[in-house]
């Protein structure tokens, strides 16, 4: 199946202003999914509010576009009732860690098989511009014109701490990394949380003077390296990218079927 | 298989109900005094290969129901007062989307906190407008076991028939007290499945479009048919949409499909209404004493009746003006500051005959206190 085919055609072209890095995303999402195989009716989508969670209705699969902060929790009903179902979460930052933040860290210890693919621009953009609790001390917003004073998250660290099996960055420059981490993620048997850094020019950019997305981008290149790499030692401020964890753990679908075991038995 | 009877809390009730309607999923965050539906579930839904979740708060519990009803399952949830607040933006989503759901919120007073383990009335509003923007919602009620039970029954057919979420608002005292509860073999009270869609593969489906009957067969997550659901103003296929002839039709769908069906939505019990020149209006718990009025005082040749709702929204506006067409005297019986008092009075002819016989200080309205006040009321004096 070609991703094209994955595609609701007739609802393009897609709202993302240009340069946005939602679309590159989407793309290397198609091809993860096109590797692995998978047919577009055992495919649920379940995203937020947002920019990024517009990525749904896009998508022909059954596509579940819910309120702000709320995916993973709707997603946990769909996922427990039919657990062989693909359960793909696309959020943006806000709605994973800020409205969401509480689900998120749940769904980490839950460890329900699913994707969480948080699209970190570090910007609230449907809403206007406003900071999130990823865009960082320093940075400028529309609700922050003399400087954001609010300390950001390292989604892949608190993920690691609230117990997620499979943890993962990258960036929409490194789209072939990022299909393959995705795909890694899907195959993934447990809560997987795969950050990608996307540009957003129109607030993100314009506000903090970082120019244009193939700036924005190129800022991805060299502000980033491998988990692990010398570059990491001489430079601490780098971000790490690739797969932190990957380890096996209990999931919850498992669990709970071997828990109506124990309450049938007998029966 | 016969029936089986059973001396159990009201809380209790509701799970037999519930369980009796073919509940699958049920995901929860325990909150006095609705507790025991989420504690007796964890036992009794896996037995049947039925899914528990008790979730990390309020709004992931209703959640997560919406997301196991999309495929299928009969969902419900429970909590009180301040958990259903937390729950009221997904309760809109179910009614936008039309999701089929019970939610089962047993009272407390408020608000906020408010009184944990006491008795209170308080929601009835917050039912009806606790969602933002315009809507029809279905909230229901019970006064004893045998009834919480039917109702809740009456709740998952009504969810499925009208594909949208229905709320039971119990009260403390009902979900609390002990009492006889006859459960019916099954098959003895009908039930409503949900509406599949008959279209095969490949064929375009629209899982909001409107049969002629009303209902809008549905097609579960993981099925043969793909299809967008969402909380935005949508088209018949569940895209978004700002056409305002879609926002329209959509709005006058979603308060039609409700408000032109009272009649089949509206339970309610009645007791010497026909002659009564004092009618007293109650519901849940509050019934009960209103109730022991009625009785005490028809033995003593005074022309008493009281109309028990069943169904608080819709409102049944044109049942309570008949009933009350004849009376003198209209007093509304209830635990709130008189939220069925205001439904009661721009439902009948003449509101000025209406009065509110109420207490809020967390403890049951007694049969002397409604007396005292219908003495009162009555231009008799205490």
């Amino acid at each position: 199946m070609s991703t094209r085919e994955y595609i609701r055609e007739r609802f393009f072209p897609h709202l993302w202003c240009p340069g946005c890095g939602h679309g590159i995303i989407l793309n290397g999402l198609l091809h993860a999914v096109e590797n692995i195989g998978l047919k577009k009716n055992d495919i649920v989508m379940v995203s937020g509010i947002g920019c990024s969670s517009r990525i749904s209705g896009y998508l022909d699969f059954h596509t579940l576009h819910t309120i702000h902060g709320r995916a993973l929790a709707f997603a946990a009903g769909v996922k427990m009732s039919r657990p062989e179902l693909t359960l793909l979460v696309p959020m943006g930052d806000g709605d994973a860690l800020s409205i969401g933040g509480n689900h998120f860290i749940h769904a980490c210890r839950r460890n329900i098989d699913m994707t969480a693919i948080v699209m970190n621009n570090r910007v609230y953009g449907m809403t206007g511009g406003q900071y999130s609790p990823l865009s960082g001390y320093g940075t400028y917003a529309t609700t922050a014109p003399y400087m954001n004073i609010d300390p950001d998250f390292d989604v892949v660290a608190m993920a690691v701490a609230s117990g997620a099996s499979f943890v993962a960055r990258s960036t929409t420059y490194h789209i072939k990394q990022l299909t393959d981490v995705l795909e890694a993620a899907i195959l993934h048997k447990g809560f997987s949380v795969v950050e990608v850094m996307s540009q957003c020019p129109t607030y993100f950019g314009r506000k903090n003077k970082e120019g244009s997305a193939s700036e924005m981008m190129e800022r991805f290149k060299t502000r980033t390296t491998p988990i692990g790499s010398r570059e990491k030692l001489a430079d601490s401020s780098l971000i790490e990218r690739g797969i932190f964890v990957n380890r096996e753990a209990p999931e919850y679908c498992d669990e709970y079927h071997n828990i109506i075991e124990r309450a049938t038995k007998g029966k | 298989m016969g029936g089986q009877v059973k001396f159990v809390q009201g809380n209790e009730a509701c799970v037999e109900g519930a369980l009796y309607a073919g509940l699958g999923f049920f995901a929860g965050y325990p909150i006095t005094p609705s507790t025991e539906i989420a504690e007796l579930l964890s036992a009794r839904l896996p037995q049947k290969c039925g899914i528990f979740m008790q979730m990390e708060d309020e709004i992931a519990s209703i959640c997560a129901i919406i997301g196991a009803s999309l495929t299928g399952n009969k969902a419900m949830t429970a909590t009180s007062g301040p958990g259903f607040s937390l729950m009221q933006e997904a309760l809109g989503f179910a009614v936008m989307a039309e999701i089929p759901c019970v939610i089962v919120d047993v009272q407390r007073g408020g608000p906020s906190t408010g009184l944990p383990t006491k008795l209170s009335q308080g929601d009835v509003n917050q039912a009806r407008w606790g969602i933002h923007g315009d809507h029809a919602i279905v909230a229901m009620t019970a006064s004893n076991h045998q009834d919480v039970f039917s109702i809740t029954v009456d709740a998952f057919n009504f969810a499925e028939t009208y594909r949208t979420p229905v709320i039971l608002l119990f009260d403390e005292v009902i979900g609390h007290m002990r009492e006889r509860l006859e459960i019916p073999p099954p098959g003895k009270l009908p039930l409503v499945e949900r509406l599949k869609t008959s279209l095969p593969d490949g064929v375009d489906y629209h899982p909001y479009l409107p049969r002629e009957d009303g209902r809008l067969p549905m097609s579960d997550f993981g099925g043969v048919h793909r299809y967008n659901v969402t909380g935005l103003f949508h088209d018949m296929w569940g895209f978004p949409s700002e056409d305002p002839k879609v926002v329209y039709g959509l709005m006058r769908h979603l308060t039609d499909k409700i408000e032109h069906h009272v009649d089949d939505l509206t339970r309610y019990r009645e007791y010497y209404t026909e002659d009564a020149e004092t009618l007293l209006i109650s519901y849940g718990s509050s019934a009960r004493s209103a109730l022991h009025v009625v009785m005490n005082r028809r033995q003593r040749g005074e022309r008493l009746g009281l109309l028990e709702l069943q169904t608080l929204w819709p409102f049944p506006a044109a049942l309570v003006r008949e009933k009350a067409q004849n009376a003198r005297y209209v007093v509304v019986v209830e635990m709130n500051m008189g939220q069925v008092l205001q439904s009661v009075k721009s439902a009948v002819e003449r509101p000025d005959k209406v009065s509110l016989a109420n207490q809020v200080d967390g403890t049951l309205i007694t049969p002397t206190s409604i007396l005292n006040i219908l003495r009162i009321i009555q231009g008799r004096g205490v």
